[in-house]
């Protein structure tokens, strides 16, 4: 725990924080998936750039708190390279646990990375249907 | 503070105790440790020691009679609580209606839901995007049933000062009693209960520098209201309970200095707001001030900065060991946004980039030329992930509050 970590914020959520990954956006995206809602006081964007149903590129923006932030760079970081399938298996607890933990209050945050990777393969299956 | 948090900007979360009320205080925890109600020499010892803050509470807020005027409590919500309860329920035969602001304290806010809950009618005035409560709505709301009205002096999220003087004039004439909820007020700009026309007054003893745990009640003679906790009937049977004489002592000191800095003090810490306020205006786009630019307390400003959410500012800057607050709801811990916010104006967007500076004695230059080298670089990051920031008109368009436009009009903001 950081000498400041009265937040309740792990060290690794704290990193992810301070230097989230894959900031920014993919504008030749195979997919784009939004979601939270800013009046609850969280968005998330997600880009993917898809090849062989593997997740080649991944970048994402979020407006929110340090949780939120933490969770989105985490959740990028664990998709990135995978399979559609691995994807859309990502579960709210694997981001929380990845991120050593998250306080209670702040476990809607991991929610919104999920949501918003779901948002994102839906629309990609939308356009390029399963065999 | 601890060490490692050497700046903080959030002092009406806490303050800290002046050393010379601590001082005041230490005798009446082991040598004079009297009880007050006791026959023998040291209760007459304790006695004397709460009848003198009794004289240096009311002396701060110009009391006539502080003697039979000044009670204290465990705090400004307890007092709340009597001030509120203790006059509905003894004065029901005479009506049921009360009238408080939208922005009070969110104790009062509670107490009214309380009472709505046992039989009695509640009316909420609106107040404009400064905070100041609307006049007009104010005389229309009230009704031959109503018998009491809360506004508190000054706000503590916005600092905006309420038009008391007029107020306690249209109650006074429609006979209808005026509670003031005066904890972040007292200590920082003079009241003059006989003046206002206030009938009952809120008082914390930790704003103004004195121990936690305390509070005041001032209840005007001939304004009659019941004890909210039975007991040994102590202090004229309006308080139950054996005093903290060493808190009311403490309460007692503080609110003696504060009556004695409060020029010097008001005029130093409010060049520092000032500086913090034009700093962020002038350094940071698409920011704004909200509460009162002129009629507003000299230590406190609500500050909004679009396109990033409150809480991750708050933790960047805990980091680096500085303490602010947020008026966003992520922060609070029932995720519910502040209410004074909503009140105001602003939409759910808006509310998420509230950051509240609230001043004290502490601070110096040092510290706002600080945050001002921080702040902007901390927002910039922030807005560089924020897809609110990046596509705001988008978000302007779908959220925004027809205020926003008239805001960056007024004249008032000049002097900024």
């Amino acid at each position: 725990m950081s000498q400041y970590g009265s937040m309740g914020y792990s060290e690794k959520v704290m990193d992810h924080f301070r230097n989230p990954r894959n900031v920014g956006e993919l504008p030749d995206a195979d997919a784009v998936g939004t979601a939270g809602n800013p009046v609850c006081g969280d968005l998330m964007t997600i880009f993917l750039k898809i090849k062989k149903d593997i997740i080649e590129d991944i970048k994402f923006m979020t407006f929110g708190c340090g949780a939120a932030i933490a969770s989105s760079s985490m959740a990028t970081e664990l998709i990135k390279g995978r399979s559609l399938d691995e994807a859309s298996n990502l579960s709210k607890q694997a981001i929380a646990d990845s991120l050593d933990g998250l306080p209670p209050i702040k476990m809607h945050c991991s929610v919104l990375a999920t949501e918003a990777i779901e948002a994102a393969l839906k629309e990609y299956y939308s356009k390029h249907p399963k065999k | 503070m601890d060490k490692n948090h050497q700046i903080n900007f959030d002092y009406t979360a806490s303050y800290p105790l002046d050393p010379t009320v601590l001082e005041s205080m230490l005798p009446y925890f082991s040598e004079r440790y009297g009880n007050p109600s006791s026959l023998y020499a040291p209760g007459s010892i304790a006695r004397t020691a709460f009848s003198e803050s009794q004289k240096k509470v009311g002396d701060l807020i110009n009391a006539e009679s502080p003697e039979r005027e000044i009670f204290f409590t465990s705090g400004a919500t307890e007092s709340n609580n009597l001030a509120m309860k203790g006059f509905a329920f003894r004065n029901k035969r005479k009506g049921n209606h009360i009238i408080i602001s939208s922005i009070e304290h969110i104790s009062v806010i509670n107490i009214v839901k309380y009472l709505q809950r046992n039989d009695f009618k509640v009316s909420y005035v609106p107040v404009d995007k400064f905070g100041i409560i609307n006049l007009s709505k104010l005389k229309e709301s009230i009704t031959d049933e109503t018998i009491l009205t809360s506004i508190m002096y000054a706000n503590n999220e916005l600092g905006t000062i309420q038009p008391i003087n007029e107020i306690g004039k249209i109650l006074h004439k429609n006979n209808i009693v005026f509670h003031v909820d005066g904890t972040v007020a007292a200590g920082k700009i003079p009241i003059d209960v006989v003046k206002d026309n206030i009938n009952i007054l809120t008082l914390s003893s930790n704003d103004i520098y004195g121990p936690k745990g305390v509070g005041g009640l001032y209840v005007k003679l001939g304004t009659i209201i019941e004890p909210i906790l039975q007991g040994g009937g102590q202090q004229r049977g309006l308080r139950s309970g054996s005093e903290n004489i060493p808190g009311i002592v403490g309460f007692g000191k503080a609110a003696e200095l504060a009556r004695k800095r409060m020029t010097t003090d008001s005029k130093r810490i409010s060049m520092l707001r000032d500086t913090l306020i034009k700093g962020i205006l002038n350094e940071i786009e698409d920011s704004y001030l909200h509460g009162h630019p002129k009629k507003s307390l000299p230590d406190i400003a609500l500050l909004r900065i679009f396109g990033i959410e409150g809480e991750a500012i708050v933790t960047e800057l805990d980091e680096k060991g500085i303490c602010i607050s947020t008026g966003s709801a992520c922060a609070a811990k029932t995720l519910s946004p502040s209410h004074v916010l909503e009140a105001i104006g602003l939409n759910e967007i808006q509310r998420h980039g509230a950051l509240q500076f609230s001043l004290a004695r502490q601070n110096n230059k040092k510290d706002i030329d600080l945050l001002l080298t921080l702040l902007p670089n901390i927002v910039n990051r922030l807005r560089e992930i924020s897809p609110v920031w990046k596509y705001k008109d988008r978000f302007l368009e779908m959220y925004t509050s027809a205020e926003e436009e008239e805001h960056l009009e007024d004249d008032e903001f000049k002097q900024f």
